[in-house]
């Protein structure tokens, strides 16, 4: 497995509970590479404050996001602004989390693998048999 | 159509506004009166980069706000108005009688700030903008999201944090 550290920036409790749901599927070892980051209590200039400091601590080079129009994603998109080679991707989901932490080699191939598998994830498994 | 909802907001464009105020209100633009912004095609990128395509958003100083609020009022979407701060919006509503209920949407904890609810949080400043806005008749109230109860303003000077 590859050494790339993530910060996962969501609201709520998002981003503890993926990386809780990582910790489960492919163990603490792996889910310790990602970093969880919410702060519901903070504007905008110290929400970006919170995260460069997060990122500064965990060595981080990718955040991933929920919300493209969220608090988090701008804040985040701030803090790649000023630090070239931090990623930012939307709409983490569990796959994509999961091929994060699998992933064989690091750099910006994990990632990028991530978002592949993080969107072919999503699909309807069933529609309810109605057709509609 | 009208613009639907004045509203006071520190993170600005967000998913609270995009989702939680922009699908129910079936939202077509937004109007961010933000001098910053405004004069920034890089943080204007930024807010643009969230927004659903089916949605508009107009970057206003705040004069040129006040020059064409009319012509956002005539457009035929509705419309969300937003600021950064206290400070904006009573400057909107001393130049425009046209604003008759203000939504205080999130202003966070900040040195200085004493918590109101969970997110508002004012400083004395904030406090005497939004009762100046209040002094002209406009109903002000806090309402993070559209389901929940909106607090008006003379219950939330006497809340401490929840």
């Amino acid at each position: 497995m590859g050494a790339e550290r993530a910060i996962v920036a969501a609201h709520g409790d998002f981003a503890d509970g993926l990386v809780s749901a990582v910790c489960r599927v492919a163990g603490a070892a792996a889910a310790a590479r990602l970093m969880p980051f919410s702060n519901c209590n903070l504007g905008a200039p110290e929400l970006a404050d919170a995260l460069r400091q997060a990122v500064a601590a965990s060595g981080a080079r990718v955040v991933f996001t929920d919300l493209p129009a969220g608090s988090y994603t701008i804040a985040a998109r701030r803090v790649a602004h000023e630090q070239p080679g931090l990623a930012v991707v939307c709409g983490a989901n569990l796959p994509m989390l999961l091929a994060f932490v699998m992933a064989p080699s690091g750099g910006s191939d994990a990632w990028r693998l991530a978002v592949q598998k993080g969107q072919a994830a999503i699909c309807i498994a069933e529609d309810g048999g109605r057709g509609d | 159509m009208a613009i639907e909802v004045y509203r006071i907001d520190d993170r600005l464009v967000h998913g609270q506004v995009v989702v939680g105020w922009g699908q129910p209100l079936a939202l077509g633009f937004i109007v961010l009166v933000d001098t910053t912004v405004a004069e920034s095609e890089w943080e204007q990128d930024l807010y643009r980069m969230g927004v659903p395509p089916e949605m508009s958003v107009y970057f206003e100083t705040t004069a040129g706000a006040l020059a064409r609020l009319a012509d956002y009022r005539r457009r035929p979407q509705h419309g969300l108005l937003l600021t950064g701060d206290t400070s904006t919006m009573r400057a909107l509503v001393e130049g425009d009688a046209g604003i008759t209920r203000v939504n205080l949407g999130g202003l966070h904890h900040r040195a200085g700030r004493t918590p109101r609810l969970r997110y508002v949080f004012l400083d004395a400043a904030e406090e005497a903008d939004l009762r100046a806005v209040a002094a002209r008749g406009v109903d002000v109230s806090a309402q993070d999201v559209p389901g929940a109860t909106p607090v008006p303003l003379s219950d939330l000077l006497h809340r401490s944090g929840q």
